[in-house]
């Protein structure tokens, strides 16, 4: 009963969604006030009705309903409560369903913090969101139905992929989706910008905090996805270039830009067409992404179960939704202008090359990404590119960025002195210069890659110091007085430097050895000695494993720890999967993984030294934490404030 | 001004008709021109010792498998575990192309992950991963004794591939 009420209630969504992609968007062209003002209980039906679904699919799964074909091919009335709930989004029917979720919750979210719009302008806003629900609530329903039934129904399920039985892989999809679907609110504002022609400071400070929440959601997601890839894949890599991967990280490099030109957008007016084509190209990225993953067109270790009818159906959603919206830019982006005057060196020019090259890393990921596909697609044959080319390629790029970064903050806008800027440079050039040679050197191995990213993670940290001590100059209270989009923007730009320390460290010091270890074995490691001390079984909820144990002591002296990983085997599925075991450390991570049984007493054994690999992930929850300090601006939060407390009757707030 | 503003789409139209065909064509399970046909000769220097060389032709009279990797591809580093047993049971000849690679990872990579291959080749400019229609690393080859190419897979192999499809051709093919 429960799942056809699931299903019904995504059948009443799509026709809320329908009216609330005609209805609006006809009211503003018509100027009909009555019209527009269905938007927002329209959206917020809309949610309603798909969180009953999405609900009444979760409830299936935590009951065990394996009257399901769902439930049946994901989960296991052996698997934990937890993961029951979290496999509701571990098929390719259930993370749709999660997708329209999410975009559900950000389309209210937007008809909640509206209030201070014009009616017209929320009113496209919401049109052009539910014309994106209706889109992919037609796909569910027509081509991925996650309430599909089972006759007989099966007596117990195949169990989710062992894959996912992770916490890590609990929050990866929905931070991930999260982040694609936010930026469906910044494409919906810049396509009701084009269809108004209104396009002013006012539309891009209301883009801003949307825009940065889904960023912020984006970059969590992505290392998220790395750091289970690094504990759970058992071989201590954290970025591998898959297609996959590339799909989510496009839209995040033009999400990036976006951000940046933004801020041109509304302080100098300038960059007007361009953020719009940004704003379309981040979410048109984020479509393109779930399309590759879905349709199947591209192999990768992500990839799903593939329909020709699900690919077809994707394919010409993406050619209405952005193809329409960038025929609408062409016959429109005009109206928007391209106003905005600065001269050829600002803060504008900085940021000016930021964009550039973040809009061609972009397409230097989508070319390595697609190449191989259209080459077959042309018949001119087949061929592979891997992470050879995306090295080569992005480095070059991501290296004039960075020092970009350290100085764009120091710049005036509209025009600036370079000397000025220079002189305010020096310092930092050379202390960055003398951490590239020096600290290598320390560390006791000096390469030119290492000097590099030493470099450029010291220039950021000293320019923004210089940054900090500029803005303090009137004493430190004008620091104090700083606003929260400043700190928010301090903050990310350190997150790309420590990410760089991290980056940089484990690409030159890192040490992998992997040896043969029989009982009362060991092993040096970068100053650790690893013992074998044997392998125990041991049985979980539903797998049983092999558990080796070792113990980890520092050569010259110190405490020991005990390290187990394990090697196990899920019943259901028959997968057999790495279980690493890892002590995570502020300068170093040690990893250890099982390989094969030799014989009965000695194994394989992967053992890791990782110098700053947390920085990866730290670098990237710093940077997000500067997205969520930049949303919490007092500047988005007072406007709200003060359009309650006039909207508000006086009584109820005494009363409150 | 103008016509300049509709650039973006007609690079989305492009892209769009790309992928497009590319829908049509199924990555994983090609209806390979290769299948049926004679395996393409290659004659390439093996990663143990480069002074020896591996022609195709030297297989001849035996069923075995040619598995395309590479020490940069993840997804390799997924079915290697499977590939490793299937040595042990020496269940099929299992030759090793190692595709546009440095030897020196691929030795390490061998090495560190243990080596199923019989024999395996360099192929440094990846010309036989072409002749072969290498797609994507990994890819795994069946090829019969006459030579003649039997079976091919795109992506990692799996034991539910092995024991689906793989296993009952090779039985076939021996019986």
């Amino acid at each position: 009963m429960l799942p056809e009420l699931g299903h019904f209630a995504l059948i009443v969504a799509l026709f809320v969604a329908l009216a609330l992609a005609t209805l609006p968007i006809i009211g503003a062209a018509r100027n009909s006030r009555a019209w527009m003002a269905l938007a927002r209980p329209a959206a917020q039906a809309h949610f309603v009705f798909v969180a009953i679904a999405f609900a009444a699919l979760m409830t299936s799964f935590a009951n065990n309903d394996f009257s399901l074909v769902n439930v049946a091919a994901n989960s296991n009335s052996e698997l934990p409560l937890a993961y029951r709930i979290a496999a509701t989004w571990g098929s390719h029917e259930g993370s749709m369903l999660l997708w329209v979720f999410m975009l559900a919750g950000w389309t209210v979210a937007v008809s909640l913090f509206s209030s201070r719009s014009p009616l017209a302008m929320v009113a496209r806003v919401l049109g052009v969101m539910g014309f994106i629900n209706a889109g992919f609530l037609l796909f569910i329903l027509f081509t991925s139905t996650p309430f599909a039934r089972l006759l007989p129904p099966a007596l117990d399920g195949r169990d989710l992929n062992p894959l996912l039985q992770d916490p890590g892989m609990v929050m990866h999809p929905p931070l991930l989706y999260m982040g694609y679907v936010g930026f469906a609110v910044a494409f919906a504002f810049a396509v009701a910008a084009l269809l108004s022609g209104r396009f002013d400071a006012a539309w891009a400070r209301w883009s801003r905090p949307w825009t940065t929440a889904a960023w912020m959601f984006l970059t969590l997601g992505i290392a998220l996805g790395s750091w289970w890839a690094y504990y759970e894949l058992g071989w201590g890599g954290w970025w591998f270039w898959d297609p996959v991967e590339n799909a989510s990280f496009m839209p995040w490099l033009a999400g990036t830009a976006l951000i940046h030109s933004l801020v041109v957008a509304e302080k100098r007016g300038a960059f007007k067409a361009w953020t719009v084509l940004l704003a379309i190209a981040a979410f048109s990225l984020s479509l393109m992404g779930t399309f590759l993953v879905r349709s199947g067109v591209l192999t990768s270790v992500h990839a799903f179960a593939t329909d020709p009818a699900r690919g077809a159906f994707m394919l010409s959603f993406l050619g209405i939704v952005v193809g329409g919206s960038l025929a609408l830019f062409g016959w429109r982006a005009a109206s928007v202008g391209f106003a905005g005057s600065f001269d050829r060196f600002s803060r504008e020019t900085l940021l000016l090359g930021n964009n550039v090259l973040l809009a061609a890393a972009t397409g230097a990921v989508m070319l390595g990404t697609l190449y191989p596909l259209a080459l077959d697609a042309l018949g001119l044959g087949k061929i592979s590119v891997g992470a050879p080319y995306f090295e080569t390629v992005f480095v070059p790029l991501m290296a004039p960025l960075v020092l970009l970064m350290g100085a764009a903050p120091l710049a005036r806008w509209k025009s600036a002195s370079l000397a000025d800027v220079a002189a305010r440079l020096k310092w930092p050039a050379l202390a960055s210069a003398a951490a590239a040679l020096l600290l290598p050197w320390l560390a006791g191995r000096f390469s030119v890659g290492v000097a590099l990213g030493l470099f450029l993670a010291a220039w950021v940290f000293a320019s923004t110091a210089v940054l900090l001590l500029q803005r303090s100059r009137g004493g430190a209270g004008q620091l104090a007085r700083a606003s929260r989009s400043f700190w928010g923007m301090v903050l990310a730009h350190v997150g790309i430097g420590i990410f760089i320390v991290g980056v940089t460290m484990v690409r030159g010091y890192e040490t992998e050895r992997d040896v043969k270890m029989g009982l009362g074995d060991h092993v040096d490691v970068a100053g650790y000695r690893f013992t074998f001390r044997g392998v125990q079984e041991a049985t979980g909820p539903n797998y049983v494993a092999v558990r080796g144990d070792l113990e980890v002591r520092p050569v010259a002296g110190g405490a020991s720890l005990t390290m187990t990983p394990e090697k196990r085997l899920y019943k259901e599925q028959q997968m057999p999967m790495t279980e690493a075991a890892i002590d995570a450390g502020l300068t170093r991570d040690l990893y250890v993984s099982l390989g094969e049984p030799l014989d009965e007493k000695t194994w394989t054994v992967r053992v890791y030294h990782k110098p700053f690999i947390d920085w990866i992930w730290g670098g990237a929850f710093v940077m997000a934490l500067g997205g969520l300090l930049a949303l919490t601006d007092r500047r988005y939060r007072v406007a709200v404030r003060r359009e309650r407390e006039t909207s508000l009757p006086p009584l109820r707030e005494a009363a409150a | 001004m103008k016509k300049r503003l509709f650039l973006p789409l007609a690079f989305f139209v492009v892209l769009a008709a790309v992928l497009g065909v590319g829908l049509s064509l199924n990555p994983r399970e090609v209806s390979s021109p290769f299948i049926g046909r004679p395996a393409p000769a290659f004659s390439l220097p093996q990663l143990q010792d480069p002074a020896l060389r591996l022609g195709a032709g030297e297989l001849k009279g035996q069923v075995w498998m040619l598995n395309v990797w590479a020490s940069w591809c993840a997804p390799c580093r997924e079915e290697h575990p499977l590939l490793v047993s299937l040595a042990r049971e020496q269940a099929v000849p299992i030759i090793g192309l190692n595709y546009k690679d440095d030897p020196r990872n691929a030795q390490e990579w061998l090495l560190r992950l243990g080596d199923p291959y019989k024999v395996c080749v360099i192929d440094r400019d990846g010309r036989a991963g072409i002749d072969y229609g290498v797609y994507g690393v990994p890819e795994t080859f069946v090829i019969d004794r006459a030579g003649i190419v039997r079976f091919k897979h795109v992506g990692p192999l799996t034991q539910e591939v092995w024991t689906r499809e793989v296993q009952p051709l090779l039985q076939q093919l021996r019986g």
